[in-house]
């Protein structure tokens, strides 16, 4: 098991390399002189001359890869260029809502997703199973921050229960937190228990199908008990892949809803980048993102052995 | 699904309508797509008026019989810019689908077949899929200037490895079939057994995963409009008249609620055909997902 580990962690160091690469060319591909289309339409030559030489664009390409790679690996994502801070340091004080924002996303979407696709299965061609599956097909149809607006409108603006918007910190009650992170948690839920109700209910008819659930039932075991532990526990495995590769659309949700509900995370900080053209700033962010999926996948390739020790690459 | 496999056999001698029959909800899907495409079209024949023409006389008119759908914070005709908006989405969906299919079948069937390519290009695969496709377009328009063919092209790109990895998967099962053997011991040119016996196995899955793209593109198109680094604004398409409204919402919520219906409508019809099509076309990925 520990060689597998191993294994499988060297194999993502060449992903790294390529989100590294990719990176690092948008900037040096992109039409046009990049320091001038930083620099914006108002911008001096000596403004222009100063990015060149701050992003080491004056260097051969090579040259510039390598070091830039270097500094990488010590764990520096450059500095910002209007604000002059480490993008690490960024990044550090907006963490945490976004955090706190995926993670609320995450539970409450396996919570109900995955009991309602696993009851889907159970109850397949019932009018509970199509609901389920109309539902989901919905959830993967609404844009996030549609969705967003209706909420607001509904549970803000009409029925005055919960905040417009804004973002409080767990640190400043438990109550306000959960008032202010319900309407984007909810709304950025709504894609991923899609995703992860649609896989569970797969998994879950396949596995319903086998040999030993009949021998379960036969011995009389008690239908909860043949659904929990028979075969959702079998079924895990592509339930939990999902909930791994839903983490890359997560982030872009994450994006989205930050703008929507004004919440002061990493979603937020990308997009002013971006209306500024802070080019270290959106390249320290998705290389960031892309990261923490890289790992995230890694971890959860790793809870597979232990789920299901019939895996091992 | 005994019943699926059998249709799926059948399918070359029947029209593509006999596809969806069965299943009702994928018609209903077809037939919504069919009044958008048909929108888009014939959009200046649907009592509309210029879709960028400013009034300021009119601005913000709640729905009315003279504005179907109300007017904007400018005075334009929203029901002229939902129906105008019909033209870039679907223009974005369909050339991304398209995009992404010729280069995900070109590099897929490459890196399944040239057996010393296959690992280098999937982790090059591997590594943009690490990406989040949406941040990836973000970066790409930002810097390129924003145009339709831009933003086109930045949808596309976090789209193909997902064709390649479908593309790949399917030549790697084909190419052991005996048929393909005995083509490859007769000395068939590689060419020849690509496109002759392989390319045929893809087409089924690729057509449900192009509606997939096309659905995802026009979503991504709409989030990249509303974080302003989508099409240019005075182009009228659903995620840009989201995202100048939105500053009206409370006060003229129809700015922002009209273009979002028609955008999770089409959208929902899109997903719903691709459902639909992977049911009869695909029976095994249909059982998986």
């Amino acid at each position: 098991m520990w060689m597998f580990i191993g294994r499988r962690a060297v194999a993502t160091i060449p992903v790294m390399l390529v989100v590294a690469f990719v990176v690092f060319m948008i900037l040096r591909l992109s039409p046009g002189d990049p320091a001038t289309v930083i620099a914006g339409d108002y911008a001096s030559p000596a403004d222009i001359a100063r990015i060149r030489a701050q992003l080491g664009l004056d260097q051969p390409v090579a040259l510039q890869f390598v070091s830039w790679i270097g500094r990488l690996v010590q764990g520096d994502l450059g500095i910002s260029i209007f604000s002059n801070l480490p993008v690490t340091t960024l990044i550090g004080q907006r963490l945490e809502p976004t955090l706190m924002l995926s993670l609320t996303t995450v539970v409450f979407s396996v919570l109900v997703a995955v009991p309602l696709g696993a009851v889907a299965a159970w109850k397949s061609g019932t009018w509970i199973d199509r609901t389920v599956m109309v539902v989901a097909v919905l959830g993967f149809s609404v844009p996030v921050f549609v969705l967003g607006y209706f909420l607001v409108y509904g549970f803000s603006l009409e029925l005055k229960w919960l905040p417009v918007q804004g973002y409080k910190s767990p640190a400043d009650g438990i109550g306000l937190f959960f008032r202010h992170i319900a309407l984007p948690a909810g709304a950025l839920s709504a894609f991923y228990i899609a995703l992860v109700a649609r896989i569970t209910r797969a998994s879950v008819l396949e596995v319903l199908e086998e040999d030993y659930i009949r021998t379960a039932r036969a011995k009389g075991q008690v239908e909860s008990k043949v659904l929990l532990v028979h075969a959702l526990r079998n079924a895990s495995v592509p339930i939990v892949t999902v909930i791994g590769l839903g983490i890359a659309a997560l982030i872009g949700g994450v994006v989205i809803t930050e703008s929507v509900f004004n919440i002061p995370g990493l979603g937020r900080l990308v997009v002013d980048a971006i209306l500024k053209r802070d080019y270290p700033i959106i390249q320290g962010l998705i290389l960031f993102f892309s990261f923490l999926y890289i790992l995230l996948n890694l971890l959860i390739d790793i809870v597979y052995t232990v789920l299901d020790p019939r895996i091992r690459y | 699904m005994t019943e699926q496999t059998s249709s799926a056999g059948s399918r070359r001698r029947s029209g593509p309508w006999s596809l969806l029959a069965g299943h009702p909800i994928g018609i209903i899907g077809a037939a919504v797509m069919i009044v958008v495409v048909a929108a888009a079209i014939l959009a200046p024949l649907l009592g509309t008026s210029d879709p960028i023409a400013l009034n300021p006389v009119n601005r913000l008119k709640h729905p009315s019989e003279l504005f179907w759908l109300g007017t904007d914070m400018y005075g334009r005709d929203v029901w002229s810019r939902v129906v105008y908006g019909a033209r870039v989405s679907l223009t974005v969906g369909v050339s991304a689908a398209a995009l992404s299919v010729v280069f995900g079948l070109l590099i897929g069937m490459v890196a399944g077949y040239v057996r010393w390519l296959d690992g280098i290009v999937m982790r090059v695969m591997d590594g943009l899929m690490a990406i989040p496709g949406i941040l990836l377009a973000i970066a790409l328009v930002s810097l390129s200037g924003a145009s339709i063919v831009t933003v086109i092209i930045a949808i596309t790109i976090p789209e193909i490895p997902r064709v390649v990895r479908l593309v790949r998967s399917v030549v790697l099962s084909v190419r052991e079939e005996p048929y393909v053997e005995a083509a490859i011991s007769v000395a068939t040119p590689v060419t020849k057994i690509l496109r002759k016996h392989i390319l045929p196995n893809t087409i089924p899955p690729l057509i449900v995963q192009a509606t997939y793209v096309c659905a995802s593109a026009m979503l991504t198109e709409s989030f990249l409009s509303f974080l302003g680094a989508g099409t240019p604004p005075e182009v009228p398409s659903w995620g840009n008249m989201m995202a100048e409204g939105r500053l009206f919402f409370p006060l003229a919520p129809w700015i922002v609620l009209f273009p979002g219906v028609a955008l999770a409508l089409t959208i929902l019809a899109v997903n719903v055909l691709g459902d639909a099509l992977r049911d009869k076309l695909d029976p095994k990925l249909a059982r998986r997902i």
